[in-house]
């Protein structure tokens, strides 16, 4: 193992609501949902429709612009609902799942006897494909492209974030063997925290570069890692993926099947039991919070506090997300709010009490706290932005739309996740992950 | 109680300021009102972070204005004690904090109204929300100022800065002067016979009807250091027995808020410790001050060039402007590097101005409104040191 990369900037939001790590098995949920919008830049192009049959590794719809890149359904059963919003943009492909889930056999293969062409087309044909992410940009990457490593972030320092090392216990034979058909398209790399013991299927992986990082959250996120490790200049890429991900490719090349089974955490202040569960990808908010939600006027997210999206009560857990939070909504106007202690509200900065008891567990709301304003305070994103680069500088380049700015001053090695922090301590309320993904469209539409 | 407040603003008052109420070109002024009762209960939009950190601009600027009151509350006291002092009169603490009090208070007042409502007719005029910048302004602007100046000159003054200083820039968070600075430099370009001399430091100089006991001098330590660079003599002409601690603790004549180091190092440890103003800015500032005093002890051409370098650090308004002015995070440097560049030459420049112009002699006012202007530049080269880095990777890699 290399070197330990200690970072110092950054934070660790603690949270009231933690997974007990006991994992519990889940009935397989009356529906799942597939939803386009998960899948960053990809214009969706239908392929079944209402009616249809479908199996586990069934093509749904594929990416107009690259029809490689296919989208296929996680569980067997028949589709119920194409919702569409406005302009007729696909928001979730509904399917009432089948009891037996039937599978598309797509053959069991040794990735060491592959060609890179042959993994790549069984990654693409099965729906695997969109897993793998890329720098820049952070969209579904492109099988067309070469990258120059792919990265792997074993870790999730984002606050009540899932613990992958009890995720993947005990599956490190299909670990290995995801990380082997890795291997064939691009040198891989793994990131473990120093902190804490990693699980022996990350520290025992072979054909993989291990690295090791400590410090406070972002020190989990692959954009970190990779502006450390290996930076990306202009005209490369760097692909990402998560833990589970690999167990997925791994099951594709031991089974020949998209299993798309995944371990979830259900997390959060409002949750009854917080803990692990296990169901499927894109499984709906009914079987995976049934009779587990607290009173209240609840925000329920899928993913994290810091990047996770808001879903309805009736909606479905996002393609990438294996990990709900539920924290109060909040929304009470306080009365001179801008000069009480708020004991009970974290904060970065010591204009409140908060800092004078560093080890408290936060019930937070969603609650802005405070109004939109211009840039006024200096300095306050560079005490989270573990990147040699300027943050506020970066974001304004994008405000004012200044291409060849954005990419002098580092837009190819970010992702809106890497500003979430940003977002979250900034005294100006300022939207800075819409801003950067915004910023990043407008890169990719530039190139293109 | 409060909810059946904020119901009630909800229910009766506000109707008449929402899109179609009788009032609703005024929305902004309302929204500023009730924002300021109540922290509005606005939650995040669902995308992007959910939580928010508990500060917001309005408990940042409040808390600049609480690391002003010790200097407001002292600048009162010492206002009555130089008055007292020239002329003579037999006084208690309480004669003294009062009289001050009366003469402090309207020029606070009328700064707030002027400023507050410039604010307020270009926010309905732009149909934007009323920013809380001012409320630091505000403060700042009669704290630096001479305890005679008229009150017409102080409004004029802060409309002046306000529009031209601000909202011509596109508000709070735009600007690139000093709001604050801004309307100190308009009044002593403007109307200099009011903001120098020895006549308007101390309460009832300008007025024929107050009569001040034989020897009373109200000239700054400032204006006496071009005379001499030690033996300092008082309001009523007596020589301080130690003229550093007399300026540290502040019963020296001088603007109201700028006389006392203790009181504003009180409000630097308040801005300090929440961490609201930079310590890079404050730390650059003192040394850049305290280099160029050393070196013109070593020149020593005249009496000001003798002054210790000590003493230039709790006289005139350097304390003051280093702690309150030059930390603005708006007008200063943005990057850390930028800071130290910033703050040194603020101090440096602000002292060398001192020294070698006597006519004005607050050079500090003229070294942060200069520095204001070079931020952006020294910025420029530190963001561009960073560009640079990142292309010699690019290169590094392509070869």
């Amino acid at each position: 193992m290399s070197k330990v990369l200690k970072i110092k900037r950054g934070a660790d939001i603690k949270l009231v609501g933690g997974a007990e790590k006991i994992l519990t098995d889940l009935p397989m949920p009356h529906t799942v949902a597939i939803k386009p919008s998960d899948f960053e830049g990809t214009t969706a192009k239908m392929l079944v429709k209402v009616g249809d049959e479908v199996k586990a590794g069934s093509t749904l719809f594929y990416n107009k612009d690259n029809d490689k890149i296919k989208f296929t359904s996680p569980v067997s059963g028949e589709v119920a609902e194409i919702k569409r919003g406005a302009k007729r943009v696909l928001q979730e492909v509904v399917i009432v799942v089948d009891k037996e889930t039937k599978y598309v056999d797509f053959k069991a293969a040794d990735p060491a006897k592959e060609s890179r062409e042959n993994i790549i087309n069984k990654l693409c044909e099965s729906g695997v494909w969109p897993f793998i992410k890329q720098r820049p940009y952070d969209v579904v990457a492109n099988p067309n492209d070469t990258a120059k490593a792919i990265f792997i972030s074993v870790f999730d320092s984002s606050p009540l974030a899932p613990d992958n090392d009890f995720i993947v216990h005990g599956q490190a034979a299909t670990f290995q063997k995801g990380i082997d058909v890795l291997s064939k398209l691009a040198e891989v790399h793994l990131t473990v925290n120093n902190a804490a013991k990693a699980d022996e299927a990350f520290l025992q992986a072979k054909n993989v570069t291990i690295h090791s990082i400590e410090g406070p959250h972002p020190a989990g996120n692959v954009g970190v890692h990779i502006h450390h490790f290996m930076p990306i200049c202009k005209g490369e890429i760097v692909w990402t993926l998560k833990p589970q991900d690999v167990l997925t490719i791994g099951r594709l090349f031991e089974k020949g099947q998209f299993d798309g089974g995944r371990i979830v955490a259900i997390t959060g202040a409002q949750v009854k039991t917080p803990k692990y569960y296990r169901t499927v990808l894109g499984a709906s908010l009914k079987t995976l919070l049934a009779d587990n939600l607290k009173e209240g006027n609840n925000r329920i997210i899928s993913g994290n506090v810091l990047t996770g999206t808001k879903l309805e009560e009736e909606g479905y857990i996002g393609f990438y997300d294996s990990h709900i939070t539920v924290i109060p909504e909040g929304g009470e106007a306080q009365m001179f709010g801008w000069i009480l202690p708020n004991p009970g509200k974290f904060s970065i900065s010591r204009a409140l009490v908060s800092w004078m008891s560093p080890n408290k567990k936060y019930n937070l709301d969603a609650n802005m706290n405070g109004e939109e304003r211009p840039f006024v305070v200096t300095e306050e994103y560079d005490k989270v932005f573990p990147f040699d680069i300027f943050p506020v500088q970066l974001v304004k380049s994008i405000m004012i739309e200044d291409i060849e700015l954005m990419e002098n001053l580092g837009i190819y090695e970010v992702a809106p996740e890497d500003f979430a922090l940003c977002e979250t301590v900034c005294t100006s309320k300022i939207a800075t992950q819409t801003i950067v993904r915004d910023g990043l469209t407008m890169l990719r539409n530039e190139m293109s | 109680m409060s909810n059946a407040i904020h119901n009630f603003l909800e229910k009766n008052i506000k109707p008449s300021f929402d899109k179609g109420g009788k009032l609703e070109n005024f929305f902004p002024a309302y929204d500023a009102l009730e924002t300021f009762l109540f922290v509005p209960g606005h939650t995040t939009n669902g995308k992007g972070s959910h939580i928010r950190d508990g500060i917001d601009m309005k408990r940042t600027m409040i808390m600049v204005v609480l690391a002003m009151v010790p200097a407001l509350l002292f600048g009162m006291w010492n206002t009555g004690y130089q008055y007292f002092l020239s002329t003579g009169e037999a006084y208690t603490f309480m004669d003294a904090f009062l009289y001050g009090a009366l003469k402090v208070l309207p020029l606070v007042v009328v700064s707030y109204a002027a400023g507050l409502g410039v604010e307020f007719v270009f926010a309905i005029i732009n149909k934007h929300q009323v920013a809380e910048g001012f409320l630091v302004s505000g403060m700042l602007i009669p704290l630096c100022l001479p305890v005679e100046i008229p009150l017409w000159m102080v409004a004029a003054a802060t409309i002046f800065a306000v529009v031209i200083g601000k909202e011509v820039f596109g508000g709070t968070g735009m600007n690139i002067l000093n709001v604050a600075l801004t309307a100190r430099a308009f009044l002593l370009f403007a109307y200099p016979t009011w903001m120098s001399g020895d006549k308007v430091w101390i309460g009832g100089g300008t007025d024929e009807a107050v009569a001040y006991a034989d020897g009373s001098t109200g000239a700054t330590l400032l204006a006496q250091a071009t005379e001499r660079s030690s033996g300092f003599v008082d309001a009523a002409g007596v020589q301080y027995g130690d003229s550093f601690w007399s300026a540290f603790m502040g019963m020296i004549p001088g603007s109201i808020g700028e006389t006392s180091t203790l009181a504003i190092m009180i409000g630097a440890a308040i801005l300090l410790i929440t961490g609201i103003a930079s310590w890079k800015v404050m730390f650059s500032g003192i040394a850049g001050a305290y280099v160029m005093g050393l070196l013109f002890n070593l020149w020593g051409a005249n009496p000001f060039m003798e002054v210790p370098a000590h003493m230039h650090l709790v006289m005139g308004g350097f304390a003051f402007g280093i702690v309150f002015m030059a930390t603005d995070p708006v007008t200063a440097a943005q990057t850390s590097t930028g800071k130290y560049i910033y703050g040194f030459l603020i101090g440096f420049l602000g002292i060398m101005i001192r020294v070698f112009n006597p006519a004005y002699p607050e050079g500090i006012m003229l070294a942060i409104l200069f520095m204001n202007v070079m931020a952006p530049l020294i910025d420029h080269y530190v963001v561009e040191a960073n560009i640079k880095r990142r292309q010699k990777r690019t290169m590094a890699v392509a070869a």
